[in-house]
């Protein structure tokens, strides 16, 4: 079961009825500890990275935790975003430091005119292979929603540009996150999911399926 | 290439699309989710569901409306029309919508605009003008273009965004309903003026109306509602005639 975690900051109707629909079962744990028992962890996001500071101590350390011990974790939007070490956009916010890099506004890196936020399908560029974007072909589009952007880095395996490249997609070992809102970019979105869904999924059998609460 | 943005309006009553439908071989021509799920083959961008009614238990067809729709499809979804006020957008939001638009509310009372993106981020608020020409400026309109605002639209549009808006839904009165065209002079005004993505409303009647509000018109999207629901015509063949104009669109 995926464990999609609720930190205040809109709302998760759509990526719960995405993950349903690509055959995962979900649940919104109440409590840190819960996350134990997660096969598989999503935290999503939209709007503003200090939202992140919803997500408190005790829950940053389970997810952690949780994340040390090789269970997927998918970061969608802000969520990626959180993923790195953190973001000009709430400079005394912290992320969780699992990708390198700090993201940034793209109309302090672009010179030419752009709308900001970057609204609408955008087309993909994969650099490398991943089970993240399996069967996913560049140029192929997914919807973006953001004013903020993750550098390219060395886990970059889909590439957006918008005046400037950022990461759209990153994958390293069991962490994944999307810049893009798969539960809202049709087929290629869905197909995104499930590959995460069917990642989560061998997962769970080599751990044997069992959990435990955490501490 | 970010592409240009090809949007369907859905005017809801009732639960039922009032406007306008003409689908062969839909069962119920009224039911709004059959009729998202069609322009979502069709490949449509995104989804506008207008819902003109206010009262209290309309707010509830209206959730029911938003859930059925957003059950079906996975693709941005906009409610407008009766967003009154802070609770209004919640009950849309919960209900599956992405994004809401505010139009009469926001020119009343222009700080829910901060308050709901604050709440839910600017890319969930958007913000609906309805502009007339009137001597050498666009007039902004509001109750459905019935009442004057005694606004310049460009100025209410740059205040709108410096709000917290994360779009423009900038409708053209005069040429609504008229398949004249879109007023591209009114979009590219309004789009130059702003810094966040501008959607063209009104006069579509031919494709090439979506090539002028794309190039001349400096459009980042464009909404319709009738010119999909009437002609032969599909989404797709749009889609088509704007690639082969070299306007970046979602294949």
């Amino acid at each position: 079961v995926i464990a999609l975690v609720d930190y205040g900051a809109g709302n998760l109707t759509s990526v719960r009825k995405a993950l349903a629909a690509v055959g995962a079962q979900v649940w919104t744990p109440s409590v840190p500890g819960e996350l134990g028992r997660a096969h598989g962890i999503v935290v999503p996001g939209v709007g503003h990275f200090d939202a992140t500071r919803q997500i408190t101590e005790d829950w940053r350390t389970a997810i952690k935790t949780v994340a040390d011990d090789g269970v997927p974790l998918l970061g969608i939007c802000v969520g990626l975003q959180w993923l790195f070490q953190g973001s000009e956009e709430a400079i005394t916010t912290d992320g969780i430091c699992l990708f390198k890099g700090t993201c940034f506004r793209f109309t302090e890196r672009v010179n030419e005119r752009l709308k900001v936020p970057h609204v609408g399908w955008n087309s993909l560029r994969m650099p490398k292979p991943s089970r993240l974007m399996a069967g996913v072909d560049n140029d192929t589009q997914v919807y973006f929603t953001h004013s903020y952007a993750a550098p390219v880095i060395d886990d970059t395996v889909a590439i957006c540009e918008y005046g400037v490249p950022f990461s759209a997609a990153v994958e390293r070992d069991n962490i994944a996150a999307v810049q893009f809102h798969p539960e809202k970019s049709g087929d290629a979105g869905l197909r995104i999911l499930a590959n995460w869904s069917e990642l989560v999924r061998r997962s769970s059998e080599r751990s044997g399926g069992a959990k435990a609460d955490v501490k | 290439m970010l592409s240009k943005r090809i949007i369907a309006c859905l005017d809801v009553r009732d639960g039922k699309v009032v406007k306008g439908v003409n689908f062969e071989g839909l069962r119920d021509a009224g039911d709004p989710a059959g009729l998202a799920q069609r322009y979502n083959r069709d490949g449509i961008d995104e989804i506008v569901i207008l819902d003109v009614t206010a009262t209290l238990e309309a707010r509830q067809a209206r959730a029911n409306t938003i859930a059925a729709v957003a059950r079906q499809i996975f693709l941005p979804l906009t409610v407008g029309g009766g967003i009154r006020n802070e609770d209004d957008a919640a009950a849309a939001i919960d209900a599956g919508a992405d994004k809401v638009s505010l139009n009469t509310a926001a020119l009343e009372n222009p700080p829910l605009i901060s308050a709901l993106a604050k709440r839910y981020g600017s890319q969930a608020v958007i913000v609906a003008i309805d502009a007339k020409r009137e001597g050498d400026g666009f007039a902004v309109f509001a109750r459905s273009g019935t009442s004057a605002a005694h606004r310049n639209a460009i100025e209410w549009a740059k205040e709108a965004a410096a709000m917290g808006a994360g779009e423009i839904l900038l409708t053209s009165i005069d040429r609504d309903g008229t398949k004249a065209g879109f007023d591209c002079e009114l979009t590219a005004a309004v789009s130059d003026a702003v810094n966040i993505p501008v959607i063209a409303s009104g006069g579509a009647g031919t494709f090439d109306h979506f090539a002028e509000v794309f190039t001349t018109g400096h459009a980042d999207a464009a909404l319709a509602a009738s010119i999909f629901h009437f002609n032969e015509q599909s989404v797709s063949e749009l889609k088509q005639f704007l690639a082969e104009r070299a306007i970046p669109v979602r294949k």
